[in-house]
């Protein structure tokens, strides 16, 4: 017999890192709890569209991160999608009649929750519910829109389009 | 003229040759492997040879390839203001294209170079011709867990390299340029399907394929002398490139 244990070992670890390899692309796994050592509390707040947000983007203050959307979900009675979010214990201060709204970083970026603080003197305490939101943009409803009016006033827009043509000429 | 044109039907009939010898050896083996799952101690020797013992290059290129996707993905990414794309870009990038095919070029060159020159000596050294004489066939023996060893090997690396790869790309975007974690992560999952980890493995699969095949048939068929097992070395490495090239392309025809 040859001294076989070691490769059947070896092997084994191998076949074994490769099947974890493909676990771990098959299910994705996210980093452990994003870089929150203290305690959190939660918010929620009822948005008509969410558009593209999705647990685990930043809830931000003035840019600043200030918690991540723990979970979003449908509510069939009130036909609107509840968004949980995870604020972090240290930011407890934040006035209670404060509004969220889903923003978009960037032109292709990542969209994320912003929340500009109201005038209140109560603040917001685990639980409760954020009274003013503004939802996210759809571009298509925004172009749609534009285009709309753009085309009310088509006559005037096809007046300028011949006129910057001569100004070069004039250098010669 | 005529000496010209008659040089290149030669060798364009001793190509195709081969091509018919090659298909022939493929569905020899493939008829035979069912047999081979059988003889588990002879495969698994060759899975650790084929697998195991390449585990720590393709982790360390899997690192380095990824941390430059980390690199080259932010810098890119950054001056259109969505860096926050990176994890889906990069993981895309590696599970449809770059992990396969990259692992299947280093697969060619640690474990075919191997598989090639081995059954090439064993040729030149009259060992394959000693066993045909005690009756054990060396297709079955030798040739035969080799092959199989390698196919079983390449998918479990192609998804090693590419876990790994991610974790570089990662270290990079989200440890050195600060990409935000949760974005990474989230969009990566958001956009990745279960059908591109399919596409990365069924090309992992195919490559292995490919790249077992040509590094026995290869060194099964070499010229017994050192030089030829030095020619089978370089045809394994050459071959198994180009074909793996021509090969990823089809195949992601075919599944994109």
């Amino acid at each position: 017999m040859r001294p076989s244990r070691a490769i059947d070992i070896s092997t084994g670890l191998f076949v074994l890192l490769g099947l974890v390899s493909i676990a771990f692309l098959v299910t994705q796994i996210t980093s452990k709890e994003v870089g929150f050592h203290s305690d959190a509390y939660r918010l929620k707040a009822q948005f008509e569209n969410v558009g593209g947000l999705k647990p685990g983007a930043p809830v931000t203050m003035s840019g600043v991160t200030i918690g991540r959307v723990e979970r979003i979900r449908y509510d069939m009675s009130l036909y609107k999608a509840i968004v949980t979010l995870r604020i972090d214990e240290e930011y407890n201060q934040i006035p209670n009649d404060s509004d969220a709204s889903i923003l978009t970083s960037g032109l292709l970026g990542g969209q994320y929750v912003g929340i500009s603080p109201g005038g209140s003197e109560q603040v917001f305490k685990n639980g409760d519910r954020i009274e003013f939101v503004q939802d996210a943009i759809v571009l298509e409803s925004l172009i749609s829109k534009f285009l709309f009016s753009q085309a009310e006033k088509t006559p005037a827009s096809q007046a300028p389009a011949a006129a910057p043509a001569p100004a070069p000429a004039t250098q010669e | 003229m005529r000496a010209v044109v008659g040089e290149v039907v030669e060798s364009l009939s001793a190509s195709l040759e081969r091509v018919g010898a090659l298909a022939r050896f493929l569905g020899r083996l493939l008829w035979l492997s069912p047999g081979g799952f059988l003889r588990v101690r002879l495969l698994v020797e060759q899975v650790y040879n084929a697998g195991a013992r390449s585990l720590v290059i393709i982790m360390t290129c899997g690192l380095f390839v990824g941390m430059v996707m980390g690199l080259q993905g932010y810098d890119l990414l950054q001056r259109i203001g969505s860096e926050d794309s990176l994890g889906v870009g990069a993981a895309l990038a590696l599970l449809r294209e770059l992990g396969p095919v990259v692992t299947a070029l280093l697969f060619a060159g640690r474990a075919g170079t191997a598989l090639a020159s081995e059954i090439g000596l064993m040729r030149a050294t009259d060992q394959l011709a000693a066993m045909d004489i005690m009756a054990v066939d060396p297709m079955k023996r030798i040739v035969l867990p080799r092959f199989l060893g390698g196919v079983l090997a390449m998918p479990l690396l192609t998804a090693v390299f590419i876990t790994i790869s991610i974790f570089g790309v990662q270290l990079i975007g989200v440890q050195f340029f600060g990409v935000d974690q949760g974005q990474f992560w989230s969009q990566m999952r958001g956009a990745v399907e279960l059908s591109d980890i399919r596409e990365g493995l069924v090309k992992g699969l195919v490559f292995g394929i490919a790249c077992s095949l040509i590094a026995v048939f290869e060194g099964y068929n070499s010229l017994p002398t050192a030089e030829g097992v030095g020619q089978a070395t370089t045809r394994t490495v050459v071959i198994s490139a180009v074909t793996t090239l021509i090969l990823d392309y089809i195949l992601t025809a075919l599944m994109i």
